[in-house]
């Protein structure tokens, strides 16, 4: 069912929402957590769609909150979205305009459900300072996609610079599968200490970035990052221990070969992880990510690049 | 289930909220020099702690009731020092939800000067041996979030908790809230282990609305009074002894407060000062995000 409110304020939008709990049994206070997505009116469907399916697995109340222009007079347009149309989520869409556009804080504060966490989700164009912006502030979890900006290794400096804990990125969360394989590959014998390590990944995948200083921090020797063609993911992490090396190779994007040293390659199943999975696991702690803190603040700048592509470092 | 823990034994505080979004609008001419404590908590949040905080009346009637709201009042006590556990605040220009709304001082009728308070919050203890040492926190004020009137009932933490630390981080207090408007009903607030493999604790709610379980709506507020008045049935107005009893609470913090100049002032459409947040700090405890 979707109801459309034109021109309307947020205290009708309330009212409207008890409304349609009394009516059709339609229950957001049963939801854990608010779901705030803000976005431009280009990607605002897609999130939408994105978020529904994520909230299959947590149940929340979703807010997008679309700025338009910036110009002419104040308006907010709402649109509500329960039952079949929100997946197991309720969903409002407010549509600000005008000045109104830059205090989207003000028309989240009365929607917000009681006593529960806020997560704010931007699916493209972060602010510079994430924390310390308004709806930022008002969330105990702040994801940003690093992959959407135009540049996403300086956009990692630029998180690393404003990190506050809470704030977390789906690049990061794309990479929890590589992760897993490669403590489990160093979970077998023989047990050799890694002398280093190299990660090979599109020249626009923060992915690959936070990845390579994951494994920097994490086994404390030299990791070098090269650079593949843009659009390409990770494609390769290469572990070299006395005894030999140990690759993930993943060419396609789909399949990745695992071949410990001296051993027949293993094909694994590893697709690219889509947006909603990301997500729903995002929405599964909703504590700080300690290890992700770590990785940003500390581990990227202990990567070496190669000196192929100047490419600027903190 | 609920008159077992309805002591000191088991709630850790009560928090009581009346919000408004709405300014004062045209009546400045009554509200300035009144002010939100006079307005709202002498009569209305003073009421809602004394029905939470009573004893079971022996009966319905209209004088049980009243006796046993009166000894809970009279037993209230304000701390000693006022300074800390009393805010006052007024709301500055702000954006709310969607308008930009001019601050109390802009408002027509209002002088430049006025230290009228339209936020006011305020910490209270109960001498009975039912809440001796459970603060009850009070607050009220125009402007704010959203419109909501809250009872709630926090209770302590487990004293141990089996779980390790990163699995609780999540957990808040266990509670329940009765809300008393809009959307009138009860929830309750618990911990929930998250499906999966992993052990963590996260707070769910389980919830009661009048409007769900029951299609008949309730009679507006003033209509039932007007039927009370009419029928001679007067238990839920208050009789001057309970009125004079809340005025002694809340004589001494009017009386501090004029000796302290101005309120802080508040962004519209916020929840309140920043030294309301302060003074719950200090206790170790936040209020809840209604």
């Amino acid at each position: 069912m979707i109801v459309d409110l034109p021109g309307t304020t947020t205290a009708a939008v309330n009212k409207y929402l008890v409304k349609l709990r009394h009516d059709i049994g339609a229950m957001t206070l049963g939801r854990v957590l608010t779901l705030v997505i803000v976005v431009d009116g280009a990607g605002a469907e897609s999130a939408i769609e994105t978020a529904n399916d994520a909230s299959r697995q947590h149940p929340c109340s979703i807010i997008a909150l679309i700025s338009g222009k910036k110009t002419g007079a104040n308006r907010l347009d709402a649109q509500i979205r329960v039952g079949g149309d929100a997946g197991a989520s309720e969903v409002v869409i407010l549509r600000l305009q005008g000045a109104l556009a830059g205090h989207g804080d003000s028309v989240l504060v009365p929607l917000l459900l009681p006593d529960s966490p806020v997560v704010a989700w931007w699916p493209g164009q972060a602010p510079l300072d994430v924390s310390g912006s308004a709806i930022g502030q008002m969330a105990q979890r702040r994801i940003t996609d690093a992959a959407e900006a135009s540049s996403p290794r300086a956009e990692l400096t630029r998180r690393a610079e404003t990190y506050q804990p809470g704030d977390t990125d789906l690049a990061w969360t794309r990479i929890t599968l590589w992760r897993g394989l490669l403590a489990a590959a160093l979970d077998q014998p023989p047990y050799e200490p890694v002398l280093k390590a190299a990660v090979a990944g599109a020249s626009d995948s923060p992915s690959a970035d936070l990845m390579a200083g994951w494994l920097a921090l994490a086994l404390q020797c030299p990791v070098t990052r090269t650079r593949t063609r843009a659009g390409t993911g990770m494609t390769s992490v290469r572990l070299t221990r006395p005894g030999g090396n140990t690759d993930i190779l993943r060419p396609d994007g789909a399949v990745a070969t695992l071949s410990p040293p001296g051993e027949q390659g293993r094909r694994i199943s590893l697709d690219r992880r889509t947006t909603a999975e990301c997500l729903a696991d995002e929405l599964h702690r909703l504590d700080p990510d300690e290890t992700y803190a770590t990785t940003l603040t500390q581990g990227l700048a202990m990567v070496e690049t190669p000196t192929r592509k100047k490419e600027s470092t903190p | 289930m609920f008159e077992p823990i309805w002591n000191a034994n088991y709630v850790d505080h009560v928090q009581i909220t009346m919000a408004e979004d709405i300014g004062i609008g045209g009546r400045a001419g009554y509200y300035d020099g009144i002010g939100a404590a006079r307005d709202v908590i002498q009569n209305h949040l003073l009421q809602l702690l004394a029905l939470t905080a009573m004893e079971e009346p022996v009966s319905f009637q209209a004088h049980d009731l009243r006796a046993e709201k009166e000894k809970v009042l009279s037993a209230v006590r304000l701390p000693d020092d006022l300074a800390t556990s009393t805010v006052r605040g007024q709301y500055a220009q702000g954006w709310q939800g969607g308008e930009q709304v001019g601050g109390y001082l802009d408002e027509e009728g209002i002088k430049e000067t006025s230290t009228t308070e339209t936020y006011a919050a305020l910490k209270v203890g109960i001498d009975t041996r039912r809440w001796a040492g459970v603060p009850f926190y009070l607050r009220t004020g125009k402007r704010l979030g959203k419109r909501v009137t809250e009872i709630a009932v926090v209770f302590k933490r487990a004293p141990h908790l089996p779980f390790d630390q990163t699995a609780t981080e999540e957990l808040g207090q266990n509670a329940i809230v009765i809300r008393v408007q809009p959307d009138e009903g009860v929830t309750m607030r618990f911990g929930s282990k998250v499906p999966g493999n992993a052990m963590e604790v996260r707070d769910v709610t389980m919830d009661f609305g009048y409007g769900s379980s029951f299609t008949e709506s309730s009679p507006e507020a003033y209509e039932r009074l007007i039927l009370d008045v009419m029928l001679g049935d007067p238990p839920l107005f208050p009789r001057h002894e309970e009125v004079e009893l809340a005025w002694q609470i809340l004589d001494p913090v009017e009386a501090f407060w004029a000796t302290q100049g101005r309120p802080d002032s508040y962004p519209a459409g916020g929840w309140g000062p920043e030294c309301a947040d302060a003074m719950m700090r200090r206790d170790g405890r936040t209020w809840r995000k209604p």
